[in-house]
């Protein structure tokens, strides 16, 4: 018997054991290991501060999405050994594999920014990254009377860098629909020097937040919070007042990485862009928001890394040379209130711009522009991630690698 | 696109990197910085050299990199560079401008 081992039963270890539990030939043993005991639906926590979503819409047993014949290990890990191949859990006990794949994810640190983890932490300032810290932003968002409300990033990268943005404009929504908007400044404060990080992309949010009355900071590198006079204070010395800060914190990978001593500096997994091998042995590969790809750290990214990884894991197993297959392929939907969307797809080379999706000319999914049907998109997205995405389906007419078709990539062109 | 630094024409992307670290001189550094109206001290040079070591072994870099390397600390990198420090020492030491935001 030989033995695969996941680290992580978040969305992309999921994935992986129900492709791999289908594909792997006999005599493989599968195992997956993770602390917790629900599976969350991430992209969920954007709409519960605005009581879009309830809290029981965004949780399921981790234990429903296991495979029959996986083996699920509810535990703490303590490190990887690769010398030895094998994963040492908090309570002693050792777990040998033939080969890992690390999906542990990133988390949100706010220790990591002076003053930000502290006495005023859930009460003036909250994060929406986490199922504890979207719900209390929710109470707090119900009873809030208005003021000055800073929606923050504090580095790069972060996962789902699309969500501070997201989370602008609802709630420019919610105060609208509230009839409290006049009552309301909401500044949108980033590190970058836009909106967003490619520059079609750009164009078209920095419009949108203009016309919702969103200024943008940008270029802000936060150096501390000052919890008691409520301000940022950014390495220049510059200064912004909030009545409420909603932050995303610095996002780093598991700290079992630095522990197993092999993370980049911010806990994250070495790993080829294209085969998704770690550089760390070649036995262990890595997935997800876990690697240090130059990619999203995103969901849809998981997706198409996993396809790619399952014929590399087969590969690797018949000692065939591994596929240097994967794009950074991303396909993210970015909710701009009032019921519209837009949608994004890009991947390395190609940054998002405007065209149709997933049929080129027809549709009916428009790029990077403002719909209903492409909020209808996002929504009807968590009944496709319950039920086909983490389930190891395959998503009908989306590819894991870009397609190029039906994009408007000679606009680009024109402005470079 | 060409520009023409200190003599010397180089080329240069549309953000105004020099797209071949090869043709960096310290005298193109010195024009470039007084374009951002900098005056270059011994520490900057370090950050220049740290950039340069990191893009040659294909390191990708962030702030928070270059805080930990023990050149600088990021507070001293601001006070060296105001505004945007890794943009403009990328830009300065004739590497590519980082892509550490996705």
């Amino acid at each position: 018997m030989q033995d695969l081992l996941i680290l992580g039963a978040g969305t992309s270890g999921t994935m992986m054991a129900n492709h791999l539990k289908k594909q792997l030939p006999q005599g493989w043993q599968i195992t997956i290991i993770d602390q917790e005991e629900t599976h969350y639906y991430q992209p969920g926590f954007l709409f519960l501060p605005f009581d879009i979503y309830k809290s029981s819409q965004v949780k399921k047993s981790i234990k429903k999405f296991i495979p029959k014949g996986v083996k699920l290990i509810n535990k703490k890990i303590e490190k990887i050994d690769k010398e030895n191949d094998k994963v040492i859990l908090k309570n002693g006990k050792e777990i040998s594999y033939d080969i890992l794949i690390i999906a542990t994810g990133t988390q949100i640190a706010p220790d990591e920014v002076e003053g930000m983890l502290g006495d005023h932490w859930y009460k003036s300032i909250f994060d929406f990254y986490t199922y504890e810290g979207a719900k209390k932003l929710r109470n707090k968002l119900r009873k809030w009377k208005g003021g000055d409300l800073l929606v923050h990033i504090t580095e790069m990268p972060i996962k789902c860098p699309v969500a501070p943005l997201e989370f602008a404009f609802l709630a420019d929504a919610y105060f609208e629909e509230k009839g409290m908007r006049n009552k309301v400044n909401i500044k949108y404060v980033t590190p970058l020097s836009g909106a967003f990080t490619k520059p079609t992309a750009t164009k078209e949010l920095t419009h949108l937040l203009e016309k919702k009355n969103i200024e943008i900071v940008p270029d802000f590198a936060i150096e501390h919070v000052d919890g008691e006079n409520k301000k940022i204070v950014d390495y220049g010395g510059d200064e912004l007042s909030y009545d409420l800060l909603v932050t995303v914190p610095t996002n780093m990978g598991d700290s079992a990485i630095e522990r197993s001593g092999f993370g980049d500096e911010l806990n994250y997994v070495p790993t080829n862009k294209a085969t998704l091998q770690s550089n760390v042995k070649e036995n262990i590969f890595a997935i997800g928001d876990a690697t240090n790809v130059p990619a999203s750290k995103a969901g849809s990214v998981a997706h198409f890394e996993a396809e790619i990884l399952t014929d590399n894991i087969l590969r690797f197993i018949n000692n065939e040379p591994l596929k240097e297959e994967f794009d950074g392929h991303a396909n993210c939907f970015i909710e701009t209130g009032h019921g519209k969307a837009l949608l994004i797809d890009f991947n390395y080379t190609h940054e998002p711009v405007t065209g149709t999706f997933p049929f080129a000319g027809v549709g009916p999914l428009n790029l990077l522009k403002e719909t209903h049907t492409n909020h209808w998109g996002k929504l009807a997205f968590r009944w496709i991630y319950w039920n086909l995405l983490i389930t190891g389906k395959h998503i009908p007419f989306v590819s894991a690698t870009m397609s190029e078709k039906g994009k408007n990539f000679k606009e680009v062109e024109e402005l470079v | 696109m060409g520009k023409t630094y200190a003599g010397v024409s180089v080329n240069v992307n549309e953000e105004g990197y020099l797209t071949d670290l090869n043709q960096w001189t310290k005298e193109i550094a010195t024009e470039m910085a007084a374009e951002e109206e900098l005056e270059l001290s011994d520490d900057h040079w370090k950050v220049f050299d740290y950039l340069q070591e990191q893009q040659r072994n294909e390191v990708s870099l962030s702030i928070r990199k270059v805080g930990k390397s023990g050149v600088v600390s990021i507070k001293e990198f601001y006070a060296l560079f105001p505004k945007g420090p890794l943009k403009i020492s990328s830009k300065l030491a004739g590497i590519p401008k980082p892509a550490s935001c996705i």
